[in-house]
């Protein structure tokens, strides 16, 4: 499968190393001056600004190689339109008014090549009345309805960490990619596959979803919940939320009636059967009782790890997990054993530890490649399609690459 | 009906909770025959749970069934449960494991999520089925993985993103963990990857006629999600935390209140031009020659003084035209909504991504279509709702499993085959 890579920053390139990752020549299309933003994005290795040594990139663009082409000069846009005659697909994160500008909508794509299966991610889609407005982590989470529901009822709502919305999108949309391809090798004709962030995150399984139903069924216009107090506690006596422990945190979370589960954890099987804490009464809604067994289970946390708290929740069949710092992560255990973590060499970084295998294919293997660098290979697939060393130093000369 | 991307596909459906029926969704979305393998002796209340009273239902809704049951009205089943099929077997007695083989020989992929003991339990594994047909694609995708030390370990997605380091890297700076909502990023992560990694094994299969078994756990899949911390710590050794709604490359960002109650606009400045739009707009023009807001590093390093200044401003300001107007001067800005904001929302409406649908025990209400439903040759909608419990009993016994009307009629007797839960509920500890 080869794909040609018009992204930047975050989602796109998600998109575009999944397919990667697993087996897809992915032809990278970076400006000539500078390449994809994401390069100038930290974390940098060692904290040294470098186009070579983002973080960000690094992760977001292994298994690529990297071609620089000016699309806005005729040789460039050439150069592009002979790549994607033999692409099975194209990915590009403009905004929707770029391609069509630059002469490469998909009308122009789609002559050159039938089978191509272009999808363009853009963060509202590309029609409607907010097509060219702007997008940014905060602003994405915000759409929906779930920041409003995060964080506490007394402050403003909060997003997420990181960018963990954006690359969540890139997952969304490199299975949407995946199946108008299955499509088009089946029918021998290609589409445009339109996606907006937007309407992703607003049909996030992460209980958007949940909440427009619970507002369409009820008329509840807050949909999900509203933010709660401190450590969304349960509404019963069963732990659910971040707890202390000796040693940092943990979350519990539960939908069971496992109660018997959580006095077995803290060895006190004598309160599995005591009305005091089991009447209905006093299980549900009683702020005094719950004081009262918070106090108990308190105590128990508190002599223990987070880990270990982990572990004997987990023994009891009770959902649980520490709150590890990225520390912890490199160093837990379970991760280790199943060889996730990834070392990876690259030319500038040396060899690092990368996040491995999002799945594994009993047949088809994950593969720990790495990014490329800047138009490290853009002699290379010239030549794969016909430019011979005299065309590239043209090209060069005309600022095209 | 139109083309469909997936047409011809059978995909068994034994998911449970929000990440996997997720996963089974984008494939009935794009039209795959997706059968949710279902269970008269066990009344999920993760997955058909989260319903509503009648009383309450029919304020929103004039034809709600009166004899509506609970697990025919769960509005998370009835949402993700779309374009799904369900059928209703017992996987502990013989001749019910009998029924999911043969299903298996008819079906293209098996798809699932829970704990790795159950499936083991259940005698429904890869190495079973694909005896029993090797072109069949199989996807475990319980917490962690079917292999290691955490293998058997429950977890929601809570659970799964504190130990992958999440939960640490969000909430306010100036606050305890402990004060962290739960969020569920794992499960929305899961299912659509776990949908990617399917299609991926359809493609190799289609090249070379082979199935084969994918396992995936969620939490390492959604590590993937925080690039930026676990880089960090992999090239500098460094612990990152939370930065609350601050971003280490845009300021000023964050989220501030608006009139109304629990109104609040998100927005976000990565240049300079950016700012002085923000500084415009809010009648403010002297904040962008004032030297502590000067340039980015600066702006970064002064948020907090910056912070009141806009809140001063936004106060005063409707929610959804603070967005417009900064929108107007190319500044990154959305009104925080909630889920009727949402609905109302005039670019949805546009773009039409609500759809109009009777439920035959639910009644008529909106519902979200396919969020990857904008495909120029392939259009996606909701192609049916959400199947009742064992409502395609018959269509998978007798037409795909090739029973006889005499043999489905000893499943309906033996409580295989039906459309009631025999099984006591137990109570939901924290019902939503």
């Amino acid at each position: 499968m080869r794909v040609i890579d018009l992204t930047h920053y975050i989602s796109g390139p998600y998109c575009t190393k999944l397919l990667a990752d697993y087996g897809a020549d992915v032809i990278k299309i970076e400006r000539p001056d500078g390449g994809d933003p994401a390069r100038r994005l930290g974390p940098f290795y060692h904290d040294e600004p470098n186009l070579e040594g983002s973080g960000t990139f690094l992760h977001l663009n292994t298994n690529k190689r990297s071609v620089t082409l000016n699309l806005k000069t005729e040789a460039g846009r050439k150069a592009l339109l002979a790549l994607v005659r033999d692409a099975d697909i194209l990915v590009e994160s403009f905004s929707p008014h770029v391609m069509p500008s630059l002469g490469l909508d998909y009308a122009t794509l789609a002559a050159v090549n039938p089978r191509l299966v272009m999808t363009s991610i853009s963060n509202f889609g590309q029609t409607g009345p907010y097509r060219d407005y702007e997008m940014a982590e905060v602003t994405l989470y915000a759409w929906g309805g779930t920041m409003i529901s995060t964080g506490t009822a007394d402050r403003e709502p909060l997003k997420l960490g990181l960018t963990v919305e954006q690359v969540y999108a890139g997952m969304v949309c490199a299975t949407a990619t995946m199946g108008a391809f299955l499509d088009a090798a089946a029918t021998g004709e290609g589409q445009h596959v339109d996606l907006s962030l937007q309407e992703i995150i607003v049909g996030n399984q992460d209980r958007a979803v949940q909440g427009h139903m619970i507002y369409q069924y009820t008329g509840g216009a807050q949909g999900f919940a509203a933010r709660a107090g401190a450590g969304s506690p349960g509404r019963n006596l069963l732990p659910a939320g971040v707890y202390p422990t000796a040693d940092g945190y943990v979350q519990f979370f539960t939908l069971q009636p496992h109660w018997e589960r959580i006095c077995r954890m803290i060895e006190r099987p004598d309160l599995v059967e005591d009305e005091h804490f089991t009447a209905p009464e006093n299980f549900s809604g009683n702020a005094e009782v719950k004081a009262e067994f918070d106090a108990i289970l308190l105590e128990w946390l508190l002599q223990r790890t987070k880990r270990e708290v982990m572990e004997a929740s987990q023994a009891v069949g009770y959902p649980c997990g520490a709150l590890n710092t990225m520390a912890d992560v490199f160093d837990d255990p379970h991760l280790a054993a199943r060889g996730f973590f990834a070392q990876v060499d690259h030319p500038y970084t040396g060899t690092l530890t990368y996040p491995g295998p999002q799945f594994r294919m009993s047949e088809t293997p994950w593969r720990a490649g790495r990014a490329p660098l800047l138009g490290e290979h853009t002699r290379e697939v010239l030549h794969e399609l016909g430019y011979d060393d005299e065309d590239v130093t043209v090209l060069r000369q005309q600022g095209a690459i | 009906m139109p083309r469909r991307p997936l047409e011809g596909l059978r995909v068994i459906d034994m998911t449970v909770v929000w990440a996997g029926p997720f996963g089974s969704a984008l494939l009935g979305d794009m039209g795959a025959e997706v059968i949710r393998v279902e269970s008269l002796q066990h009344w999920d209340l993760n997955t058909r749970g989260q319903f509503f009273p009648l009383e309450t239902m029919q304020k929103t809704t004039g034809d709600v069934d009166p004899d509506a049951k609970p697990w025919d009205l769960s509005a998370n089943h009835n949402s993700v449960g779309r374009n799904k099929r369900s059928v209703t077997i017992d996987l502990t007695r013989p001749e019910g494991r009998e029924v999911f083989y043969r299903l298996a020989e008819k079906s293209d992929i098996f798809i699932e999520n829970n704990p790795t003991d159950v499936i083991r339990k259940l005698c429904v594994g890869y190495e079973i089925l694909s005896q029993r047909n090797p072109r069949l694609i199989m996807l475990s995708m319980p917490a962690f993985g079917t292999t290691g030390p955490y293998e058997s370990f429950r977890a929601f997605g809570a659970n799964m993103e504190a130990v992958v380091g999440h939960t640490l890297l969000r909430g306010y700076p100036d606050s305890d963990a402990t004060n962290n909502t739960g969020v569920f990023l794992a499960d929305a992560a899961g299912g659509a990857t776990g949908a990617f990694a399917l299609l991926a094994a359809l493609h190799y299969r289609n090249r070379t006629g082979k199935g084969q078994f994918i396992d995936m756990s969620q939490a390492e899949n959604v590590t993937h999600t925080l690039s930026q911390a676990f880089m960090d710590y992999s090239m500098n050794r460094r612990v990152q935390t939370t930065l609350g709604n601050r971003d280490p490359a845009r300021a000023p960002q964050g989220v501030y209140r608006c009139t109304g109650e629990d109104n609040w606009i998100a927005l976000s400045c990565g240049s300079d031009a950016e700012f002085r739009g923000l500084c415009n707009v809010m009648g403010r023009p002297e904040l962008a020659t004032d030297e502590r807001f000067a340039d980015g590093l600066s702006r970064h390093d002064n948020q907090d003084a910056l912070d009141p200044e806009i809140s001063a401003w936004s106060v005063g300001q409707d929610y959804y035209e603070a967005f417009h107007a900064l929108q107007a001067v190319g500044v990154a800005c959305s009104p925080v909504l909630n889920s009727a904001a949402v609905f109302a929302d005039a670019q949805l409406q546009e773009r039409g991504v609500w759809q109009r649908l009777k439920h035959p025990k639910a009644g008529t209400h909106w519902y979200l279509g396919p969020i990857i439903g904008h495909m120029s040759k392939t259009p996606l909608k909701i192609w049916k709702y959400a199947s009742t419990l064992g409502e395609d009993n018959e269509y998978v016994y007798k037409e795909v499993c090739g029973y006889t009307d005499e043999e489905y009629q000893r499943f309906v007797e033996t409580q295989h085959a039906g459309t009631e839960i025999i099984a006591k509920a137990k109570a939901p500890a924290a019902p939503r």
